[in-house]
């Protein structure tokens, strides 16, 4: 009785907060979440106050008043009477089909340079490592601007295609032109389209011709796709695989091309008119200068992530398939790389990120992208500074966030299953 | 323990304090030098010679600056600014003038919350095309390709001259002039465009300058001057009055070789003495002591001897006066009384 009298129930003091093991992280916690947000506070205030002294406000009406520049790589139509709005929708285009393009060369020439790096070829993995050495310890800024000055110096000016003796020629039977200030390459035209179609009260449009031709090929694929698992199915009850190659060939690529027969298909080719060539699709030098850098500059890293993947699979797994009487081709393609992709995907992804990210060098040579329109001409003319680098940067983050969630979809999907 | 968490949070809280609001003036004072915002390279107006010093049309108003109010000529910071950088230079206080071929224009001086103080060059946008071309006139130039740096008031102009002429062009975007006129001379471009004093600036630097030719067209009015962030206006009227003793040095007569003789003692014009400090109490009303108009003229000559110096026909530029020649000589300089 008088022990119970003796234990005191124990009473809560502020000093338990830091010193009784059973408070403190908790504590620690808040007051780093107090300290974060205070200086977080402390920084838009700041903002605000400096803003409020130099007479400034923020204001986003400038996105739909008229931007007054022209822009040379338009995927929409825009001319210099369009909204700053629209200026800024094309500069977010060109830094998609930059990032595209570029995403697309850089994993082919990385898988290609990292899995040649591990070949018993000894000049072959020589050449891959200096290769892989030279583009990613440079930066990439001198390599844009290294490529951009060879294409812009080397390659023949327009004019001297001109004459009855002409210094330079055009490439591929008549249908290329390589010029200093870009490529001509022919463009797929249709006698026969579907005309376009308006969106968004017409405020951009659409190809007919492109929507039923990406739905005819998606619908092929699917098709394919089917014929496939039917085949498995087959193995799989009797133990012979039918052959389907040709059939899934022909479902393929038969409905596209009859369809393309049909809305008249024919090349457009570019053709030398007044000062520049004129027809075909232009792919301006400094589009080339940044895709040829981002990929080469990507693809070095791209090569070391394939390289580290494959050799993350046990050796193990080489010798078992081969004793299982595997040939090695097929080894490295259905036994290794599977394998190995479950280590090259995280990584890979943050590499397509930083491709992305790294295409905002684009104005170092003019191109139009996010960071040339929004962020710099219409910066510039209106003087918005905080509102547009604050659109900018929610747009960057928008795209990164969009592409790091549809390859961890895809990572997780085509997960294996672990025994 | 107790107490020194509570301190350091204290002191956190402390840096939101900011900066108090000094006066341009005491803050250059105080620190004994003057930071200019120029180009990052244009002949004749602002680029850094031999010995890394810089030289140019520009750069004299910022020495002139420099020694009205530090004494020095010399004691300027340069800083490049490139068209994009240059008011966010300035408005962020990197820099405490900006002399950059800076056009004079409704939005920047209302909108950006910037002031200009009177224009030290009257400039338009032209085109230069190589000779060979063989074009005579900007309004033959549908189709062509036209290197252009960002940021500027020309990218306006170009959009606005080619729409209202109904005929097509190319733009190339660069971001520096000297990325716009290498492009030029890869023939990576058919024109260059920028003011007409930047092409024959960027002509001077070319090989053989006779092989290019500036088109007639003066496709914008493109008034140039120094500039200051709004709000400060006693560092302002320092800008413009220093401009405008430049300016009307040459119109009175006074010049780098003979100011010492006419500050030493009052000549029979009184416009001349109440400048130079002989008279009135002209300095001491702008925070700057009497003889703060000898110091800038001493510095590098009057309007007319820096325009020959830097940009006359007898540079490698080569420009006339033109609409920069004094308003009695038929240009537009026209400088407010010293009274």
């Amino acid at each position: 009785m008088a022990q119970h009298q003796d234990f005191k129930k124990p009473t809560f003091e502020l000093s338990m907060l830091l010193y009784d093991t059973r408070y403190r992280s908790t504590s620690f916690q808040v007051i780093a979440l107090i300290l974060f947000f205070s200086l977080i506070w402390w920084l838009v205030n700041n903002t605000m106050s400096n803003l409020a002294i130099t007479g400034k406000d923020i204001d986003f009406s400038f996105l739909v008043h008229e931007s007054n520049y022209d822009i040379n790589q338009r995927l929409l139509e825009y001319d210099s009477r369009s909204s700053h709005g629209r200026a800024a929708v094309l500069g977010v285009l060109n830094t998609l089909v930059l990032s595209a393009i570029g995403c697309v060369t850089a994993t082919i020439l990385g898988v290609f340079v990292g899995i040649a790096r591990l070949s018993k070829n000894w000049i072959v993995a020589r050449i891959m490592t200096v290769h892989i050495e030279i583009f990613r310890n440079v930066p990439l800024l001198l390599w844009i601007l290294l490529i951009m000055s060879m294409v812009a110096h080397s390659f023949p000016v327009p004019k001297h295609f001109r004459g009855a003796d002409p210094i330079a020629t055009m490439k591929l039977f008549d249908s290329v032109a390589l010029t200093n200030r870009g490529f001509y390459i022919p463009e797929p035209l249709f006698s026969n389209g579907f005309g376009d179609m308006g969106f968004f009260s017409n405020s951009f449009y659409i190809s007919i011709d492109l929507i039923v031709i990406l739905a005819i090929l998606i619908g092929s694929i699917w098709a394919s796709g089917k014929i496939k698992a039917r085949a498995k199915r087959i193995q799989e009850e009797t133990g012979i695989r039918p052959t389907t190659w040709y059939l899934r060939l022909g479902v393929i690529f038969i409905p596209t091309i009859l369809l393309l027969v049909y809305l008249g298909f024919y090349l457009g080719y570019p053709e030398l008119k007044g000062f520049n060539f004129k027809g075909g699709i232009h792919l301006r030098n400094s589009l080339i200068a940044l895709w040829i850098a981002l990929s080469l500059y990507t693809s070095a890293f791209i090569a070391e992530i394939v390289r580290s993947g494959i050799l993350a699979v046990s050796k193990g797994q080489t010798e078992a398939a081969g004793a299982l009487g595997i040939k090695p081709n097929v080894i490295m393609a259905l036994v290794i790389l599977p394998q190995a992709l479950k280590v090259i995907v995280p990584p890979l992804i943050s590499n397509y990120l930083n491709l992305t990210k790294n295409s905002s060098l684009a104005i170092a040579v003019g191109y139009m992208d996010l960071t040339g329109t929004l962020m710099g001409i219409t910066l510039n003319q209106t003087g918005r500074e905080l509102e547009t680098l604050l659109l900018g940067m929610s747009i960057y983050l928008t795209i990164s966030l969009l592409i790091s969630a549809v390859i961890n979809w895809y990572n997780r999907r085509n997960d294996m299953v672990e025994r | 323990m107790k107490k020194s968490l509570f301190i350091g949070a204290l002191l956190a809280l402390g840096m939101a304090a900011t900066t108090s609001g000094a006066s341009t003036l005491e803050e250059v004072k105080a620190r004994g030098t003057l930071n200019c915002g120029t180009s990052t390279g244009v002949a004749g107006f602002s680029l850094p010679d031999a010995n890394n010093v810089y030289q140019g049309f520009d750069v004299a108003i910022c020495r002139g600056i420099a020694a009205a109010v530090l004494g020095d000529p010399m004691a300027v910071e340069f800083v490049p600014t490139t068209g994009k950088t240059r008011f966010t230079a300035l408005s962020s206080g990197e820099v405490d003038v900006l002399s950059r071929t800076t056009t004079w224009t409704f939005s920047r001086d209302v909108d950006l919350k910037m002031d200009f103080h009177g224009v030290n060059y009257y400039d338009g946008q032209g085109f230069m095309v190589p000779r060979s071309l063989g074009v005579t006139s900007a309004k033959d130039l549908d189709g062509a390709t036209v290197c252009i740096q960002v940021g500027t008031t020309t990218e306006l102009n170009l959009a606005d001259f080619f729409r209202v002429n109904g005929i097509t062009y190319e733009p190339v975007p660069t971001e520096k002039s000297s990325e716009s006129r290498s492009l030029y001379q890869a023939e990576a471009c058919d024109v260059y465009t920028t003011d007409a004093s930047g092409l024959a600036s960027a002509r001077s630097t070319f090989a053989d300058p006779s092989a290019h030719v500036i088109l007639p067209e003066i496709v914008s009015k493109e008034p140039l001057g120094p500039v200051t962030r709004h709000g400060d206006n006693q560092w302002g009227d320092i800008v413009r009055w220093t401009l405008n003793a430049l300016i009307s040095a040459e119109e009175l007569g006074i010049t780098q070789a003979n100011v010492a003789e006419m500050a030493a003692a009052p000549t029979n014009n009184p416009e001349i003495n109440r400048m130079l400090g002989t008279e009135g109490n002209l300095g001491p009303m702008l925070g700057l002591d009497k003889d703060w108009a000898h110091r800038v003229i001493a510095a590098e000559g009057n309007y007319g001897e820096i325009f020959e110096k830097y940009l006359g026909v007898n540079t490698q530029i080569g420009l006339e006066r033109g609409l920069n020649a004094q308003w009695t000589d038929g240009g537009l300089l026209y400088s407010p009384p010293f009274r």
